[in-house]
């Protein structure tokens, strides 16, 4: 047993009402640089729909993530090392900048700068990649809401493998949405692609990143991961994806798209797992088998045995401490809620969801009948089998079963609550019908609907004695725009880039938990709103009252 | 004159190359890529890199023997000097057309590409001006000089390569460069400055060839190192003060 522990994550889709905060708030942190203008590290999808970039989960295009070859080895799909070598000079499965989108800005100054005339002057909007006018023909988000129109729904990969079961009939539509980050893989194909090794994984807390230093820019990671969450910066020439936030996961602080979500959908905790079974989880020959497979190399935080070598590996008395607190640990594994992301990838991916349940309810509520009764809601997840091969589709590479059993289990949570919330004896049949006891449907609904801050995050804060070593060593800004490096010799940001401090976030970090106010109290302050916490008034919010007030 | 030429100035761009290099790397590491332009435009690219490059690595290895490897080795192992004649055009003649085609293909794709013209650097322009000078002085030097032998039968294993070998050895014969015809001269001279350039351009991908992915494992798990704060070496004046 080799204990490792893994930052993880997990989102509950039934809350996402895909208002795209996650999405505007991490480009704001991370890609509102020149060359990443067309990166989301995070993005919202509406499924159904193309994704972004578009059909990206189509890997008999694509090539993306692991295969196993004949002897049921693991192999990238894209081809093997000597292979990767030879086509190195041109890469034959990297998707364009059309198959994201063309990124653009506007003219905003012909608005002011127009003379009088007669109709009002238009912003047109200009190509951030050639700089010329262009016409706005698809974004990281066109067909958000469509859910799958004919436009597009045909071209969805999940739907057309289930193509014969799904009929596009307006009344039958349905979607939902799922935001995205990188997955921060167990065993990530983005890093066996690279060629230079500069993708790597963090001992420590399992967290992917790419080392900018060591990064030639060969985009053999864009092509290998499946998930397409790794972006090429076309001014810098390297690669970029997903840090975790890295900075603030270090000092407790969740990911920038957990702190901003307004549906509070995120969880964030610590997973402990076993390296050694990794490999042989992710070869397992069955692609159903792989859900279960990746379940089993989870290691029960509570086990002695466990924390024996958790500790021998190296691993803090109190991390292991937040390993048994993680609401992770809890979704995945005690109440069995949340599925991986297309698992059939082999890449053992770490970010998690909990399927949708809402269109179900709102399906039989149509039909006039009670939809939180127990009977009439279990009866709607079997008849209504669209959705759920769908969603069997992205979750647990099309066994039905799995996803099922989850929408079972949220669907009898609302049955049971309800009774307790009518003011009416709570009904123990209703949890032992999907294997629960009463406590254990008590807890999950905690988690799911009232879990408050620190429950939905349990993020030890890396320890203070490797907090030097674990600063900027990944993903860092491009800093050409704030003075350092050069613009115009070598190409865009070389030079050395300027290091995030980890001061500040931990600074952030104090603030937010502080029970004192936001300002210094003696001082007579500007209060900047944007970063005022809601706590109290902080002096200078409104004018000194007058002295007869 | 000639003293200057083959001997000062080849000495002068290989300390560039060397010394450029060290300084690059040194602190530009972030620089340090192959700044691919394939997520503005890809079908011409998908031909003429390919083209180019391989057509290159044929170039190089071509050099290589040639320059290296002296006559009587050759000999030795019983290659006559047609023979080595027949392959060495042949090869090159294969090679050289590959890069020289794949060259203009990809010249005209920046050229005439938008993003990828907007995306060119200064340096870049000079660069492709001394590698294609180079390229095609080469190229002449094959067709015009080993083929149809204009302007008399030169042997640059007798002449250039030795050169370039007492070159290599500290002790140049700055003679056999100066009795080289024009051709050969001018190429040899770009060639330098194409050296001397080398280290300040795109060109220092070429050293990132990825060969170690053949051997290592296929996932890196990386931790702190309690001797460095972070990867970048830290600037002077921010030691650690507890060791």
């Amino acid at each position: 047993m080799r204990v490792m522990a893994q930052m993880a994550m997990v989102m509950n889709l039934d809350k996402c009402i895909g208002c795209h905060t996650c999405s505007v708030t991490c480009k704001q942190a991370w890609t509102n640089r020149s060359g990443t203008e067309y990166i989301w590290f995070n993005n919202v999808e509406t499924r159904p729909g193309l994704g972004y970039p578009r059909t990206y989960e189509d890997q008999t295009k694509w090539k993306g993530g692991w295969e196993l070859n004949k002897n049921g080895r693991m192999k990238l799909k894209g081809g093997g090392r000597f292979k990767s070598l030879v086509t190195i000079f041109s890469n034959p499965k990297l998707p364009s900048i059309d198959e994201y989108y063309e990124p653009w800005t506007y003219d905003y100054a012909t608005l002011t700068d127009a003379p009088a005339q007669e109709h009002t002057p238009v912003a047109r909007p200009k190509s951030l990649i050639s700089g010329k006018n262009m016409k706005i023909s698809w974004s990281a988000n066109w067909d958000d809401d469509l859910g799958g129109s004919t436009e597009t729904a045909h071209r969805d990969p999940m739907l057309a493998k289930i193509a014969d079961k799904v009929k596009f009939e307006f009344e039958q539509t349905f979607m939902f949405y799922l935001p995205r980050i990188c997955e921060h893989c167990l065993n990530p194909s983005c890093a066996a692609s690279c060629p230079s090794g500069a993708i790597y994984k963090r001992e420590e807390d399992g967290i992917v990143l790419v080392d900018q230093d060591k990064c030639r820019g060969w985009r053999k990671c864009v092509s290998g991961c499946p998930y397409k969450k790794i972006y090429f910066n076309h001014r810098t020439g390297k690669a970029e994806k997903c840090t975790f936030c890295f900075p603030r996961i270090e000092v407790g602080l969740p990911t920038v798209c957990a702190e901003t979500c307004v549906g509070r959908l995120r969880y964030i905790g610590l997973m402990l797992y076993d390296a050694d079974k990794v490999l042989e989880a992710a070869s397992t020959e069955d692609e159903h088998g792989l859900y279960e497979a990746q379940r089993d190399v989870f290691l029960d935080p509570f086990d002695p045995e466990v924390m024996r070598e958790a500790e021998k590996a190296g691993i803090a008395r109190d991390w292991i401490d937040a390993a048994q607190r993680s609401p992770i640990y809890a979704l995945i594994n005690t109440f069995r809620v949340a599925l991986p992301l297309h698992p059939e990838y082999r890449t053992m991916p770490m970010v998690w969801y909990i399927p949708p349940l809402s269109p179900v309810v709102d399906v039989v509520q149509e039909t006039g009948e009670d939809a939180e009764d127990k009977g009439n809601l279990f009866a709607a997840i079997d008849a209504l089998r669209i959705p759920v091969e769908y969603l069997a589709e992205l979750f647990t590479a099309g066994d039905v079963a799995p996803v099922d059993a989850v929408l079972k289990k949220l669907a009898a949570m609302r049955c049971y609550m309800r009774d307790i919330n009518m003011g009416r004896e709570p009904d123990a049949s209703i949890p032992a019908a999907v294997g629960m006891s009463e406590e254990e449907m008590y807890d999950m609904y905690r988690l799911l609907a009232i879990a408050k801050y620190d429950e939905r995050y349990v993020i030890p804060s890396a320890h203070t004695e490797q907090a030097h070593s674990l600063e900027e060593l990944g993903t860092e800004c491009a800093v050409s725009e704030y003075g350092g490096g050069q613009h115009d010799l070598f190409g865009e940001g070389s030079g050395t880039p300027t290091p995030i401090a980890v001061e500040n976030f931990e600074m952030l970090q104090d603030r937010q938990t502080s029970d004192s106010l936001a300002g210094p109290e003696n001082k007579r302050a500007r209060v900047n709103l944007l970063n005022w916490d809601g706590k109290g008034s902080p002096p200078g919010l409104f004018p000194p009252k007058g002295p007869d007030s | 004159m000639s003293t200057f030429l083959w001997v000062v100035v080849p000495y002068v761009c290989l300390t560039v190359f060397v010394l450029g290099h060290a300084w690059r790397y040194h602190y530009d590491k972030f620089g340090w890529t192959t700044r691919s332009s394939q997520l503005y435009e890809r079908k011409l690219l998908r031909i003429g890199s390919p083209l180019f490059h391989f057509g290159m690595l044929g170039v190089v290895g071509g050099h290589v023997i040639g320059l290296l490897v002296p006559r009587s080795w050759t000999k030795a192992v019983g290659i006559g000097d047609h023979l080595y004649h027949v392959v060495a055009v042949t090869g090159g003649l294969v090679a050289g057309v590959m890069a020289v085609v794949g060259m203009a293909i990809l010249i005209y794709r920046r050229r005439t590409v938008g993003p990828v013209f907007s995306a060119t650097t200064a340096m870049d322009k000079v660069m492709y001006l001394f590698l294609g000078a180079a390229i095609l002085l080469g190229m002449w030097n094959t067709i015009a000089g080993s083929i149809f032998t204009l302007g008399g039968e030169y042997n640059y294993r007798e002449g250039v390569s030795v050169w370039y070998r007492s070159f290599l050895a500290f002790q140049p014969d700055a003679g056999l460069m100066a009795d080289a015809p024009l051709g050969f001269q001018l190429h040899a001279l770009v060639a330098f400055g194409l050296f001397a350039l080398w280290p300040f351009t795109r060109l220092v991908h070429v050293f990132s060839a990825p060969v170690g992915y053949l051997t290592r494992p296929y996932i890196v798990y990386r931790s702190r190192d309690d001797q460095q704060l972070g990867s970048h070496t830290p600037r002077r004046g921010w030691d650690r003060i507890n060791k």
